[in-house]
């Protein structure tokens, strides 16, 4: 099973006492979850529509809707998956103006088998990402999760980039555990995959 | 233990949340079958290598023009 941060009934998590001084008013407490939060959310955003200018509109829809309806927080999830799932919906709807009449969500291209099994089985180069600069290494790294399906894009994003619980992923898209589970066993193989192209030991003669 | 049985069981390996049993069984297999050992060590690289580069960068002028939007807005009661 994965691991879930327990917290105490003792313990709070530090953003609740921001959440609730931002709820009586204090702007300040809130600027400081922003600050805290505001990188992760473009990142969600970006990788959910690929689309630069769409992921900053985004920033600043899921931060205002979340000021908005503050006092509809429970407190039972944690802030940052509470503002995941705003920023997640606010996100898949952009998506849908941009393809209109085409509708979107998180299930989109996931009938695919490959990556399932793994086929380039050669070992990577020790430091692999040392033979690329970083500007490289980035566009690889870019291009390749670009490709994967949006359904294997995000979940690998909110638990392996973010660090969501499989619970907590499960929860801010609305799918199940074992539905989290197998898609991000066939996110982290496709990726596996793709990566080996460029990562792969080279044999002797190969450039 | 086959290699489709290893591999269905790749992520809690990683992710630490087997049982003591069951990861002495896929450790055994994994010192005889070198394609799973090559597998379990580049998804493990994989995943690294994602957490500690961002692909996507959010610059600093960009970061500053959205927190005073956002703010401004939240002054203002959105």
């Amino acid at each position: 099973m994965a691991t879930i941060q327990q917290i105490g009934e003792n313990e709070q998590h530090p953003d609740v006492a921001l959440v609730n001084s931002a709820r009586a008013g204090d702007v300040q407490a809130f600027e400081t979850l922003v600050n805290k939060y505001d990188r992760q959310i473009f990142r969600i955003a970006q990788h959910i529509t690929q689309n630069r200018e769409d992921a900053q509109d985004i920033v600043q829809d899921a931060f205002l809707k979340a000021y908005e309806k503050l006092d509809q927080f429970q407190g039972n999830s944690k802030f940052y998956t509470w503002l995941v799932r705003i920023a997640v919906n606010e996100s898949l709807m952009r998506l849908r103006k941009r393809r209109t009449g085409k509708m979107v969500s998180i299930d989109d291209d996931i009938e695919t088998e490959e990556g399932s099994v793994p086929r380039d089985l050669a070992d990577w180069s020790p430091n692999p990402e040392q033979n690329y600069s970083q500007a490289e290494l980035a566009e690889i790294l870019r291009k390749t999760i670009q490709g994967l399906p949006q359904g294997f894009r995000i979940v690998f994003v909110l638990r392996d980039v973010d660090g969501l619980s499989t619970e907590e992923t499960a929860e801010t898209l609305g799918l199940s555990v074992p539905a989290v589970k197998s898609r991000l066993l066939r996110a982290r193989l496709q990726l596996r995959e793709r990566l080996s192209r460029y990562f792969r030991k080279k044999k002797a003669g190969e450039k | 233990m086959t290699c489709t049985e290893f591999i269905a069981l790749l992520d809690e390996l990683i992710d630490d949340s087997l049982p003591a049993e069951t990861r002495a069984q896929l450790q055994e297999h994994l010192s005889g079958c070198e394609h799973c050992e090559v597998t379990l060590s580049t998804t493990r690289k994989t995943i690294e290598i994602y957490r500690s580069h961002e692909v996507y960068d959010l610059p600093d002028t960009i970061r500053k023009r959205l927190h005073d939007a956002i703010i401004a807005r939240c002054k203002h009661g959105c």
